[in-house]
């Protein structure tokens, strides 16, 4: 038996839009490994987003074949295989932090002694112990989304789905929540999909980089990165470090330049 | 925040009052020139002028005969005399009340089920659009009549015809707000595998509630108007739409237009009272003031 969690072939998906069609996705081919943390990386517009939705089965693709945990992505959702990090925290205004947390919890119909073990576990784990209480508008952009990440780890999933979950937020902040997150995945041995903009922050991460391109989107190359699995901050001044990140900006160059 | 707000309404409500003087004074002018000119006398306009705020049955009584004739026939009257405005104001108030709620259910019992099935939407939505292009004054004597003729009589005629006005707006702003959720919201229910009425309860339906409020708003004031207007075909004998009836009938303005303005006030305070039951609720679900 393989560890493959989530493999896709020759993988294809046309937006049929009012005017002309968007060729989001074209030959998508990709194998992910029980474990591993990979990112997605790319212009704007190469179909990253669009790739992690057909992942969590929030988009159908036209083409290809695509399957999660060996089923297919609804039989997956509908086994809550994944938690979905979005690029904005998407909490809901009226519910306060633990009600948020809560949300996915209650969906599932787990005990009320249980909800509470895990809202307060992965309160601590995202450092936001002492903010149940508060509603979404009175935290901090970067708290907001640190509480989305709770949510999404609360429901205890073997895989994590993530869309440029700190894009929005300032350097400090985002070397932080790295480290916690190398962390976390490292402790928690889960398979992650990240999305990203930043080359250090893929570097930083990952075991393996997609690079993608855009018109129609595909992937330019898969760049391996074994950097070990506890990985401090300083590693990204380490000339492996540079080397890896090189190579992804080199591939994003010539990406850009292919159309 | 009240001080801020008392100034300009304060404003407003002088010079609604004092164009009203003026109409009154305008108005009911001629009146005077004409009875001067039966007994054959000359009347000047500083001699007419004040008479036009005193007639019995002036064409626009003056405020403070509309305020005279309020005060009267409410603090001075027993609330279960027939004379009391009070008394008729509950009445018409019961029925508003009554026709309100049923209007609200069935509003969001439309709309829920609009949101959720295609075919009630394509179906549904369009009768509910032709049904407040009929003018209620045309359809109000034949739900009055024709409950009548079945042996349903007093309130619940007039609260049906509340029911019919007020239930548009609320189904309206509820489809509206059922299907406001962000999509982002909906995809993340959606990740959590979590049923149509867990999505209903634990995202529509907090998300529709501040249209909701809104809409009630609406529809409250429209029950009001529902109520009174099913007391005027049948000639009611109580309520604030009798008491127009009559007043009309043997030209008491001042009664006409006390009336009125009770009916007004009476609305004013049931949108005012459902907006800060809305507020509160807001408050209360955490929302920031918006
Ligand atoms: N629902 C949709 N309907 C039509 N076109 C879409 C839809 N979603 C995405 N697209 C198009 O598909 C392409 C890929 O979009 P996608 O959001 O996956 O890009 P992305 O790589 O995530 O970009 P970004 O870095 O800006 O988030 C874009 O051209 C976009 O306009
Ligand atoms: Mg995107």
């Amino acid at each position: 038996m393989s560890n493959t969690v989530i493999s896709t072939k020759n993988l294809d998906l046309t937006f049929q839009t009012a005017d002309s069609p968007v060729h989001a996705l074209s030959d998508i081919n990709l194998d992910i490994e029980k474990g591993e943390f990979v990112s997605l990386i790319g212009p704007s517009g190469c179909g990253k987003t669009t790739l992690l939705r057909v992942i969590a089965d929030l988009e159908q693709p036209t083409g290809g074949e695509i399957s999660v945990n060996g089923m297919t992505p609804e039989q997956a959702r509908l086994a809550r295989a994944y938690g979905y990090v979005f690029q904005a925290a998407a909490l809901y205004p009226w519910r306060t932090i633990e009600q948020n947390i809560a949300l996915p919890l209650e969906v599932m119909g787990i005990s009320k002694a249980e909800q509470k073990k895990r809202i307060e576990q992965n309160l601590a784990l995202v450092d936001l112990t002492g903010f149940e209480k508060k509603h979404p508008w009175q935290l901090s952009g970067g708290m907001q989304q640190r509480a989305s990440i709770a949510r999404a780890l609360a429901v205890e999933p073997d895989m994590l789905l993530m869309d440029e979950p700190f894009g929005a937020l300032d350097e400090i902040v985002r070397d932080h929540l790295n480290e916690q997150l190398n962390k976390l995945w490292h402790r928690t041995q889960k398979t992650v999909v990240f999305v990203t903009h930043s080359i250090p922050e893929a570097v930083y991460l990952s075991t393996k980089i997609v690079v993608m391109s855009p018109r129609p989107g595909k992937i330019y190359d898969i760049i391996d990165c074994d950097l070990g699995d506890e990985r401090p901050l300083e590693i990204r001044e380490s000339a492996k470090f540079l080397k890896i990140a090189h190579r992804v900006r080199e591939g994003l160059k010539a990406g850009h330049a292919y159309d | 925040m009240i001080k801020d707000r008392a100034l300009p309404v304060l404003t407003v409500v002088a010079l609604i009052i004092a164009i009203w003087y003026a109409g009154a004074a305008l108005l009911n002018l001629q009146f005077e020139y004409d009875q001067a000119e039966r007994i054959g006398k000359q009347v000047s306009l500083s001699e007419a002028l004040p008479k036009t705020m005193a007639q019995e049955r002036p064409v626009l009584p003056a405020p403070h005969q509309v305020a005279v004739e309020i005060w009267q026939t409410t603090a001075e009257k027993s609330i279960t005399s027939k004379r009391s405005l009070v008394y008729h104001a509950w009445i018409t108030l019961s029925a508003t009340m009554l026709g309100f709620v049923f209007g609200t259910v069935l509003g969001i019992i439309l709309a829920v089920g609009i949101i959720h099935s295609r075919v009630l939407d394509k179906s549904l939505m369009p009768w509910i659009i032709t049904s407040q292009t009929i003018p209620i004054l045309a359809i109000a004597p034949m739900i009055i009549v024709v409950l009548n003729s079945i042996g349903i009589t007093g309130l619940v005629p007039k609260a049906t015809i509340s029911t019919y006005l007020s239930f548009f707006p609320v189904a309206v702003g509820m489809v509206k707000g059922l299907g406001s959720p962000d999509a982002i919201n909906m995809d993340l229910m959606r990740t959590f595998n979590a049923s149509r009425a867990q999505v209903f309860w634990k995202l529509r339906w907090p998300t529709a509630v501040p249209y909701l409020f809104t809409s009630m708003k609406i529809a409250i004031a429209a029950s009001l108007v529902g109520a009174i207007v099913g007391e005027l075909p049948t000639g009611a004998v109580a309520g604030l739409g009798a008491r127009l009836l009559a007043g009309s009938y043997y030209g008491q303005t001042v009664q006409i237009w006390s009336a009125l303005i009770v009916a007004a006030i009476l609305a004013g305070s049931l949108v005012a009272i459902v907006g800060l039951v809305g507020a509160w609720l807001n408050r209360r679900m955490g929302m920031r003031e918006a």
